[in-house]
């Protein structure tokens, strides 16, 4: 019987555990930030992060979700801090007490967007009532993000506003992100509601023009949130102070002119214009 | 327009060059880490179950083949979900600390593997000739070097079962991207990032990762086919 070739896997198996099973724990101090797709789709973070774990020597974990999942990590503990744009939501959250305060952190806008030869006419469109009543009434394709995050969520209480119920063959429910929804509706020449930063960093690869924006209504707030620490687990209370204090010092980074600078700046070199704008102090 | 085009084109040059460099090794060192380790420890429990459950008979072991069987149809993002909520600061399990982890995502490709080690090696085991285990025992053999025997003359089985919890654990993406949070240079294995980069719109990048996933699985298989280079005959 010849073991040789077993035992040969066996050590290389053996040792590939030894490994996996290293404590991965890094030295550093780390915090997890959950947060919307788009701040990290955009590229926004990779120029915000950087710089504070320089400063701090902190490292944050991103955990991009729709809104709606980030604030569930949030109420259940799972991350310390939230960069979110759900407004509605976020004040549900502060209101029980997972977090103290909604800071508000930037803003961007929506925009309707859907295919240059528009058979709704949208660019007729004087109010936002008439955008959602000319696509329900001419039944047009429109891709919802059906995802219960920020952006699906602004989506529905539009459709309410306008006293429309989105029903019936053309009103699609991907369940998607931003980027797969922009090309759903590429695909399918729909229209869609986007953030104005997630449709300028795909449009090159879409058939898609925007053709509603620039009213109040669709102004896109993104707010930090430092989840209230809860109750520490035994033995752990040490650690839940530094953390909390971690995700004090992160929100407070985020806040500051030279972060408020950064946001004003990006994009402009890539995009021509920038793609979030700081709130005001 | 052309501006734009031409930005995209040096964008997504840029994207290559800064992902290559900095976490594609990364992604491939912690996909190997995390598979590796939950095929192992799916092997070290499945096979002696699957080959226990190969050599016995009557109903409850009819049961319990068909809970295994059907554990092999475990969809991985309810796999995902149930231990997150387990794991989850606010879920009994929180005290280990696992959650957002490459321990969090082994224990999740541990649970999708092992029904099908259990359930290959148990049916490689029964499929052995029933001579073979009488021509065992009247030749004095004991009960534990019968079920050695049988298991190493079923080898070629076995060592499928061990392939296809590979398999199972290297293409899966619902169940650690959602225990694992896909966190860039922690969490990030090789099918969560075509997730993002196909989010993205980085499709060139997103099949390359496919790519490499391919190249990996073959690989392995080779090498799982290479010991078992002759295959045992019954003439």
């Amino acid at each position: 019987m010849n073991w040789q070739p077993f035992s040969r896997v066996g050590s290389t198996a053996i040792l590939i555990v030894t490994l996996g099973c290293a404590p991965s724990v890094p030295p550093a101090p780390s915090l997890t930030l959950a947060t919307t797709t788009s701040t990290r789709d955009s590229g926004l973070l990779d120029v915000l992060i950087p710089q504070f774990e320089q400063q701090t020597g902190i490292a944050v974990r991103v955990i991009a979700v729709g809104s709606g999942q980030a604030l569930e990590i949030g109420r259940r503990g799972d991350a310390d801090v939230l960069l979110t744009h759900a407004p509605e939501a976020e004040e549900a959250f502060v209101a029980v007490g997972h977090a103290r305060a909604r800071l508000p952190l930037m803003h961007n806008d929506f925009v309707f967007v859907g295919p240059s030869d528009d058979p709704a006419e949208l660019q007729q469109a004087a109010t936002l009532r008439d955008v959602l009543t000319r696509i329900a009434q001419t039944a047009a394709p429109f891709v919802s993000r059906g995802d219960q995050s920020g952006t699906h969520l602004k989506e529905q209480s539009l459709w309410k506003l306008a006293e429309q119920q989105p029903a019936g063959a053309w009103y699609i429910q991907g369940g998607a992100g931003m980027s797969e929804t922009l090309r759903m509706a590429n695909e399918m020449q729909a229209y869609t509601l986007s953030d104005r930063g997630t449709f300028l960093s795909q449009r090159h690869r879409l058939d898609l023009a925007i053709l509603f924006a620039g009213v109040p209504q669709l102004r896109n707030p993104y707010a930090v949130l430092v989840v209230a620490p809860q109750s520490p687990l035994p033995g752990q209370a040490a650690a839940a102070i530094r953390q909390a204090a971690a995700a004090q010092q992160f929100a407070d980074f985020l806040l500051s002119p030279q972060a408020r600078n950064l946001i004003a700046q990006f994009g402009t070199e890539t995009f021509g214009q920038p793609l979030f704008f700081p709130s005001a102090p | 327009m052309g501006s734009h085009v031409a930005g995209g084109v040096k964008n997504r040059v840029e994207h290559w060059r800064e992902f290559l460099a900095t976490d594609f090794i990364t992604i491939l060192w912690l996909t190997l880490r995390v598979s590796g380790t939950s095929v192992l420890l799916s092997s070290l429990v499945g096979i002696p179950l699957g080959a226990w459950l190969g050599l016995s008979c009557g109903r409850r072991v009819l049961l319990l083949r068909l809970l295994v069987q059907t554990g092999m149809a475990l969809p991985p993002v309810v796999v995902g979900l149930v231990l997150y909520i387990l794991l989850s600061r606010s879920g009994p399990l929180a005290w280990l600390g696992w959650l957002f982890t490459p321990r969090a995502m082994v224990v999740a490709q541990f649970i999708l593997a092992l029904p099908f080690v259990i359930g290959i090696t148990q049916s490689a085991v029964a499929a052995m000739p029933g001579e073979l285990r009488w021509q065992l025992r009247s030749l004095g053999a004991t009960q534990w070097q019968i079920r050695r025997t049988v298991l190493w003359e079923a080898r070629q089985g076995v060592l499928l079962a061990v392939a296809a919890a590979f398999g199972r654990s290297l293409s899966e993406v619902g169940a650690v991207l959602m225990v694992g949070g896909n966190i860039q240079g922690h969490t990030r294995v090789l099918t969560t990032a075509v997730v993002l980069e196909t989010g993205k719109g980085q499709f060139g990048v997103a099949l390359a990762l496919g790519g490499t996933l391919l190249c990996l699985a073959l690989l392995v298989n080779a090498l799982i086919v290479r010991l078992d280079g002759s295959p045992p005959r019954y003439e």
